[in-house]
């Protein structure tokens, strides 16, 4: 029930932040909407996304995403880097690291944020082991691999998610 | 277009589309030139977008942008991500400077 909830109470605020009105016809079409999309993707909507009402973990998501953003720019100058050099200075591979992380949800979340961070895109997830293409592999040790990969994402995840 | 900070963010966010589309053509294999386009191309298209929300401000298209941004930003390395696992699952060999393939050596297991 209260996953429920979560799920009709975001769907209805996203339709209206669509809509951006709250004409008596919007709103009456916007819970009549949000309840069938709730009914529809019951299986689809993870039992994890309610940890997000606990405050300690929204605030420690919102610095997340800040901080995500941050290494996000970085990755850009060196894609540009990389690039626009007349060199092309890259060696890339794929490389195997594993993760200390437990929820489903976390998994997804850096496996995601490895791919929008300099140089690394994640390719497959064999249940706790990432294979990441790297365009610039530096070393050929794996717990240096993690260290440069992982490590900078996974002290914050473990606290949104465990 | 009044705004500047706007107009800075839309130019800045352009050029880092350009430089995603010039990484497509001199990358050599599917993966790199994947891996420069997710990157420019999710912080280009975000800036375009957040450049746009300031242009309009809280209105009905200002916020269209911001949600739009939003979910660019969760779909596009979700894409990417199965683009590159598709590619490695049909047999897309990496480029031939490429240093180890680890993926490749754990399939026989």
């Amino acid at each position: 029930m209260k996953k429920k909830l979560t799920q009709f109470t975001a769907y209805f605020i996203i339709w209206l932040l669509l809509t951006w009105s709250l004409h008596f016809q919007e709103v009456m079409v916007g819970i009549v909407v949000a309840l069938i999309a709730t009914a529809l993707t019951r299986d689809l909507f993870p039992d994890e996304m309610i940890k997000f009402l606990n405050p300690v973990r929204l605030l420690w998501a919102i610095f997340y995403i800040l901080y995500l953003i941050f290494y996000i720019i970085l990755a850009n100058f060196d894609v540009a880097y990389r690039v626009l050099n007349p060199s092309l200075p890259i060696a890339p591979g794929i490389v195997k690291v594993k993760t200390g992380l437990k929820s489903e949800l976390a998994k997804t979340f850096l496996a995601n944020s490895i791919t929008l961070t300099p140089g690394t895109l994640t390719v497959e997830v064999v249940e706790d082991n990432y294979y990441i293409h790297w365009i610039y592999i530096s070393t050929e040790d794996p717990k240096r691999q993690k260290q440069i990969i992982i490590d900078r994402f996974e002290w914050i995840l473990r606290r949104i998610f465990e | 277009m009044s705004n500047p900070v706007a107009i800075f963010l839309i130019t800045v966010g352009v050029i880092f589309d350009l430089l995603g589309c010039l990484g497509l053509i001199r990358l050599p294999d599917v993966y790199n030139r994947l891996q420069a386009a997710t990157k420019s191309v999710t912080l280009g298209t975000c800036m375009i977008l957040f450049g746009t929300f300031l242009e309009f401000g809280f209105t009905s298209g200002g916020i269209k942008a911001l949600i739009c941004l939003i979910f660019v930003l969760l779909t596009s390395p979700t894409a990417a991500h199965a683009l590159a696992r598709g590619s490695h699952i049909s047999g897309f060999k990496l480029w031939e400077g490429s240093k180890m393939d680890k993926l490749e050596e754990d399939k026989g297991k």
